[in-house]
């Protein structure tokens, strides 16, 4: 097969249109749904293969037009609503939470509600408090709902189709940032199984966490240790839930070491869950104690003065296993200005372009 | 309920110059952000409001510095003419300390608690409430300020305008909701997002009073937010304002952006030539009171004081890394 290398937003898009053309029942809906560049153009085009009726525009109305996708949703539609922003899905948190994650348990099983709710996180130039949250603990706190998190264009473009094709409410929470991710994605219609993560990088050290855009990082991170001698296991969590850590189990079993990477806050995050469940099981096997990495306690500030230190990055990565595997100073130093030299004078809010891929 | 459609403008020409000027004013320093943002250095969203200063003019004008206002990510025009400091603004959008809120916010947070600007909030809707609730505070302490909402077409689709018009309604709460009809929400038309009706219905529906005036004749917006002022003021209740304008720039950004064709030509044209800054000038032309050389000497200060706040807030400094912690808990 030749390669056909797309970015995830463009994989998400064909994801959008093959799922849309294949299954009438697929609606798709976003405030601005035939803008020119719908939905960072991931809508573009979607409902030329479908029929007319299977696009529809929203009033900028979150908890009732996400109410009126679960209610088609219970007569057997599968809506999509994407929204922009995280934050815009905090309107329609009571739809969500109460009927959507609820309606199949409350009926006894009567009911479905096969709904997808796209969520973007806007990180950077300056988006501030409002517009640039990652929510995903907060959709994980409650069952009935699943959550996902794609970071690669290939396996992002199959999750979609998966999560349409659930008969559960799924979460989909899309970095701004991995949408300029690369990779060769297969032409036509598939689906990437929403079984839990995937192991992308092998190591016998250290096993590292990471969610969405915190993968890339990792990985950046991984490989800048590699060259120290380091050898750092990656997952990419891909599903917060239902969260599947078996994997993750037989690794740190290994490694004895886990260090988990969100792109939320580190408070009540993805993380904590994991480390927790992980302490609970495979205590006797941590050769140290667990370490969480992610946003600090305090809302994301707008300018680029106050950001410093917010996200963490390869660096803060590759510092913190240097500490967990107490390897000289001195060494992790070496690793640490090699991959800040590596971003050399690029403003901090804009994304560096190494992650791009194709991976 | 009688119907306030229309109001006429009977505005005096020294009233009119002011109100002319500080649209000349907000349309140069929007005009002046959008000229610098492709220098990089206001690394933040900002939403312009060239197209619809009459609205922000004619509305502050109507108000006391001690009335609250509450707005919406378009909030530039809010903030200075309800009195903030072009410094700060200007500060906040570099990401500067000085900035009206420390940098935290970017364009889209500005307020000054001096001049009443209370808060600006980029959830659409979400602001609304909380001039309602600033209203019910006031009427709890038996305050006689007033509050504004300033809100723009795509809030009345948010259940939050609905909620809390009710609640304004039923206690006969002092606020103001002034809705900016600039006909868009980002690339997508009001005919794509409501059905047909005046919008003024949505309000009195609720009983509260509307008065629905042209958002780019200065004097008429003035006059109407002058009389639902002074409705609200003395205690009848809550007033809608209802102006008709449009947004010439991209939804968010400095450009313009028609090359994309959301929006027909014609339409744009027609809304050009009836510039909110072209029609007052054409009003004070014909009553004597404006003419070059008084348009060139407002220019000429306007530009001047633009200047010397860019160049304030792009020496400012940057803020401490450290002061992103603070303010988390009261
Ligand atoms: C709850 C919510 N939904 C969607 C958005 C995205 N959004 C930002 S501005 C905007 C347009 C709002 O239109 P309008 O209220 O008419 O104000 P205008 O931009 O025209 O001034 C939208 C949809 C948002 N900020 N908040
Ligand atoms: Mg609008």
């Amino acid at each position: 097969m030749p390669e056909r290398i797309i970015n995830l937003a463009e994989a998400l898009r064909e994801c959008l249109a093959e799922s849309a053309a294949r299954d009438s029942n697929v609606l798709v809906l976003a405030e601005g749904a035939e803008d020119p560049v719908p939905m960072f153009g991931t809508l573009r085009d979607v409902g030329e293969r479908a029929t007319a009726e299977q696009v529809i525009e929203m009033p900028v109305a979150e908890n009732g037009l996400v109410g009126v996708a679960i209610g088609a949703a219970m007569m057997g539609k599968r809506p999509v609503v994407s929204f922009q922003r995280v934050e815009f899905a905090l309107l329609a948190f009571e739809q969500i939470v109460n009927n959507a994650a609820k309606a199949h348990y409350i009926s006894n099983g009567e009911h479905k509600v096969p709904l997808v709710v796209r969520l973007v996180v806007g990180r950077g130039w300056g988006q501030g408090p409002e517009h640039s949250q990652s929510l995903e603990s907060v959709f994980a706190a409650f069952p009935g709902l699943k959550v996902i998190m794609p970071a690669f264009p290939a396996d992002g473009k199959g999750m979609l189709a998966a999560a349409i094709e659930d008969d559960n409410p799924v979460i989909v929470i899309e970095h701004r940032w991995c949408h300029y991710t690369t990779g060769d994605v297969p032409a036509g219609y598939y689906t990437e199984s929403l079984d839990g993560p995937r192991r992308i990088r092998e190591g016998s050290d250290v096993t590292i966490v990471a969610t969405s855009y915190m993968v890339l990082e990792a990985m950046r991170a991984a490989d800048a240790l590699a060259a120290a001698g380091v050898q750092a296991e990656v997952y990419d969590l891909r599903v917060v839930r239902p969260l599947n850590l078996s994997a993750i189990e037989e690794s740190v079993a290994r490694t004895g070491r886990l260090l988990t990477v969100d792109t939320g806050h580190h408070m009540f995050g993805v993380g904590a869950e994991i480390v927790a469940q992980i302490a609970q099981r495979r205590f006797g096997d941590l050769t140290a104690p667990p370490r969480r990495l992610g946003l600090p306690d305090h809302p994301t500030p707008s300018s680029r003065g106050l950001v410093p230190g917010f996200y963490p990055d390869a660096a803060r990565i590759a510092e913190e296993v240097g500490d967990m595997l107490a390897i000289p100073v001195d060494k992790v130093a070496g690793v640490v200005d090699d991959l800040r030299r590596l971003r050399g004078d690029l403003p901090i809010d804009v994304p560096d372009p190494f992650f791009k891929g194709p991976f | 309920m009688d119907d306030h459609a229309s109001v006429a403008s009977e505005i005096e020409p020294a009233q009119l110059l002011r109100l002319h000027r500080q649209m000349l004013f907000l349309r140069m320093v929007e005009e002046a952000i959008a000229v610098r943002y492709a220098e990089q250095e206001m690394r933040c969203p900002v939403h312009l409001s060239v197209g619809q200063e009459a609205a922000a003019v004619g509305v502050c004008e109507a108000l006391l510095k001690t009335d609250h206002a509450f707005t919406t990510h378009r909030c530039h025009a809010h903030y200075l003419m309800k009195g903030g400091d072009l410094v700060r603004m200007l500060a906040e959008i570099f990401g500067k300390a000085d900035g009206c809120v420390g940098g935290r916010g970017g364009s889209m947070h500005l307020m000054d608690r001096d001049c009443g600007l209370e808060a600006s909030v980029p959830i659409v809707g979400a602001s609304i409430p909380l001039a309602v609730g600033a209203a019910l505070a006031d009427r709890l302490d038996k305050k006689d300020h007033i509050s504004v909402a300033f809100l723009g077409d795509a809030a009345l689709e948010e259940g939050a305008f609905y909620e809390a018009a009710n609640f304004a309604s039923l206690r006969k709460l002092p606020v103001l909701f002034a809705c900016e009809n600039n006909l868009y929400s980002c690339y997508t038309h009001l005919d794509q997002r409501q059905p047909s009706r005046n919008l003024t219905a949505l309000p009195k529906a609720h009983g509260i009073r509307a008065w629905e005036v042209d958002g780019n004749d200065v004097g008429a917006v003035h006059e109407a937010a002058h009389e639902a002022v002074t409705h609200v003021r003395s205690g009848q209740g809550p007033a809608f304002l209802l102006m008709h304008t449009y947004r010439w720039l991209e939804h968010c950004g400095p450009d313009n952006d028609d090359h994309l064709q959301y929006r027909p030509e014609e339409e744009y044209g027609l809304w050009r030539e009836r510039c909110p800054l072209v029609v007052s000038a054409a009003s004070l032309r014909e009553r004597g009171v404006l003419d070059d050389a008084v348009e060139d000497a407002m220019r000429a200060e306007f530009v001047t004081r633009i200047d010397e706040a860019f160049a304030a807030a792009k020496q400012a400094p940057l803020p401490e890394p450290a002061a992103a912690a603070g303010h988390v808990y009261a």
